[in-house]
């Protein structure tokens, strides 16, 4: 395997492994919540922690860490206070962020949109020695909070109301969750761009959701199938001259359409099985309430 | 049945104000349930009763008064594993598939330490779960089930943490007949095991001739706390009308569904 024999290749391999990993183990959570695109406006926030790294000359990766936290915080502390137009003060926080980048890398003594542009969309290539390292710890941080948590984060992004009468610290938690987001929107920026984040937090998990019945098989599903974008992605960018950001994005996509298509007559047979188990007739069985797919209308 | 026995107090709120936006929904009210009773919160759609059970659990807060679990001051009360909670049905739905067991398995994390589930707290899982009569299930999607199955779900995970004090809210909403049965005999067992419950309804139905009392809510204050009212005249009750229940969420904000 020449591409190996490359260094630059091999800090890109590992940075696309490790985002492969801790965007659908994040995103997850944020599916369960009802809060797919939170991702989203978390890499929009982060714009303004990159342009304040350049004019400050300080990491952007640990600028963008540091401010996109601070915006994850803040949509969080929205989601409970300002419950009236929360939408409205979240617009405000995305944009706010993203002009906020902008301003500030013109601002930056020879900064240009030019700059911006490898967070915005990616630049695998350019990964550096001291950029591994930050994605090396943050992503520890982030396994370790998902797996080591993921019972409580369970609870919590299920139903918030039950997990207060467990006795769960709901809203620690429900800060811990906005927090890693916020860690992997940065770990996965030099990877896919903070533009294409949130793609690879929501689409493995939609995707692995298509074969599964239960949240620990869709969990390991939607991580294998997020190495397998990264790596895939990487790999593919090296041979054809494409941008690996959009490469991973559009694999992801691709493999969620190979998926649902193949989830259809899965999820008949399915159906069939537990009918003969439970002894059901499979059609006509209780008229009206239950449709083709076995689900039933509540 | 059981008259209103004197004993320890397992909830009190006395005085008790709450505001939902700015619109005050509770007006200072008392309620007390002592151990062993049944006691049912009745009225009309935004009369306040599902807004006081959720002060009780803390998930609305209050603005005056004070509310005690088992004798301690809810701010101070941590022992969680004693209350089992079944939240209105409509609450309970995540954006990711999961299956009953593990639906069921966050209600034995007040018991579980750290979050690890040990041998122990699975099997009181499986037990419930047998209890309910959803054992069949176990590995089933819960999207997958039909409302009374997804309800006798949150209530076997109310169970799984063997609770001494049962709070449920609405749980013969959109039940079919044959999971309403199933539900009542639950219940009975867990109150001749001496759990006391508080039961917001809409109507009293079968769990009739379980109830102890009855306190009904009217605009935020209490406006009869006593004997169950006789059967046929549950409709007679002050500001009874036959809207659907699920209406009574007029005062939740909207969601936006980016962040909800």
């Amino acid at each position: 395997m020449d591409i190996l024999d490359y260094a630059f290749m091999q800090r890109a391999l590992l940075a696309a492994v490790l985002v492969g990993i801790t965007a659908p183990a994040v995103g997850i959570y944020l599916v369960q919540r009802r809060q797919a695109l939170m991702g989203d406006g978390i890499g929009h926030v982060a714009m303004t922690g990159v342009g304040l790294g350049f004019l400050l000359s300080w990491s952007p990766v640990w600028m963008a860490t540091l401010v996109s936290v601070v915006g994850a915080v803040m949509m969080e502390l929205i989601r409970w206070y300002g419950r009236t137009r929360g939408d409205i003060a979240l617009a405000m926080l995305f944009y706010g962020g993203m002009a906020g980048g902008v301003m500030f890398i013109n601002l930056a003594p020879g900064g240009s949109n030019a700059n911006l542009t490898s967070y915005l969309f990616g630049s695998l290539s350019t990964v550096s020695e001291s950029d591994v390292t930050a994605i090396c710890l943050l992503a520890a941080f982030v396994v370790l909070v998902t797996l080591g948590l993921r019972r409580q984060l369970f609870a919590v992004s299920q139903d918030e109301e039950f997990a207060r009468v467990t006795g769960l610290p709901v809203r620690a938690l429900n800060l811990l969750t906005a927090v890693t987001a916020a860690v992997t929107v940065t770990v996965a920026m030099r990877v896919v761009g903070l533009l294409l984040v949130s793609a690879l937090m929501v689409v493995p998990v939609a995707a692995a959701q298509q074969l599964s019945r239960s949240f620990a098989a869709t969990f390991a599903i939607a991580v294998a199938i997020g190495v397998s974008v990264t790596i895939g992605g990487t790999v593919t960018s090296y041979y054809q001259d494409v941008p690996p950001g959009a490469t991973i994005v559009l694999l992801t996509i691709g493999a969620f359409i190979a998926l649902t298509a193949l989830a259809t007559p899965l999820n008949r047979r399915r159906a069939r099985a537990m009918a003969q188990a439970t002894g059901d007739p499979v059609e006509c069985a209780i008229p009206a309430t239950r449709d083709s797919s076995g689900k039933i209308g509540v | 049945m059981k008259a209103d026995q004197p004993g320890e107090p397992v909830i009190s709120l006395r005085g008790v104000t709450a505001e939902l936006g700015s619109r005050p929904v509770l007006r200072g009210i008392d309620l007390t349930v002592h151990h062993g009773e049944v006691v049912a919160l009745l009225g009309a759609n935004g009369s306040g009763k599902s807004t006081a059970v959720r002060t009780v659990i803390g998930q609305v807060p209050v603005t005056r008064g004070e509310i005690e679990l088992f004798g301690t001051p809810r701010r101070r009360f941590s022992d969680w594993g004693r209350v089992g909670y079944v939240p209105q049905r409509t609450t309970a739905a995540g954006g990711v598939p999961a299956t009953v067991t593990e639906v069921v398995s966050s209600g034995r994390l007040s018991r579980a330490r750290f979050g690890i589930l040990r041998k122990a707290d699975r099997e009181a899982v499986h037990q419930v779960l047998e209890l309910v009569g959803m054992a069949d299930h176990a590995k089933q999607s819960v999207d997958a089930l039909s409302g009374g199955q997804h309800q006798r779900v949150l209530i076997a995970r109310a169970l799984a943490s063997q609770p001494d004090l049962l709070i449920m809210d609405e749980p013969m909403a959109g039940v079919d007949h044959a999971s309403q049965e199933m539900l009542a005999e639950t219940l009975r067992e867990q109150v001749g095991q001496g759990a006391s419950v508080l039961l917001v309804l809409h109507e009293l139905g079968p769990l009739e001739p379980l109830i102890n009392r009855a306190v009904v809510l009217r605009d935020g204050c209490v406006a009869h706390d006593g004997p169950p009212p006789p059967a046929v005249g549950q409709h007679a009750l002050p500001g009874h009308d036959h809207v659907h229940p699920h209406a009574a969420h007029g005062a939740e904000p909207v969601r936006t569904g980016l962040l909800s």
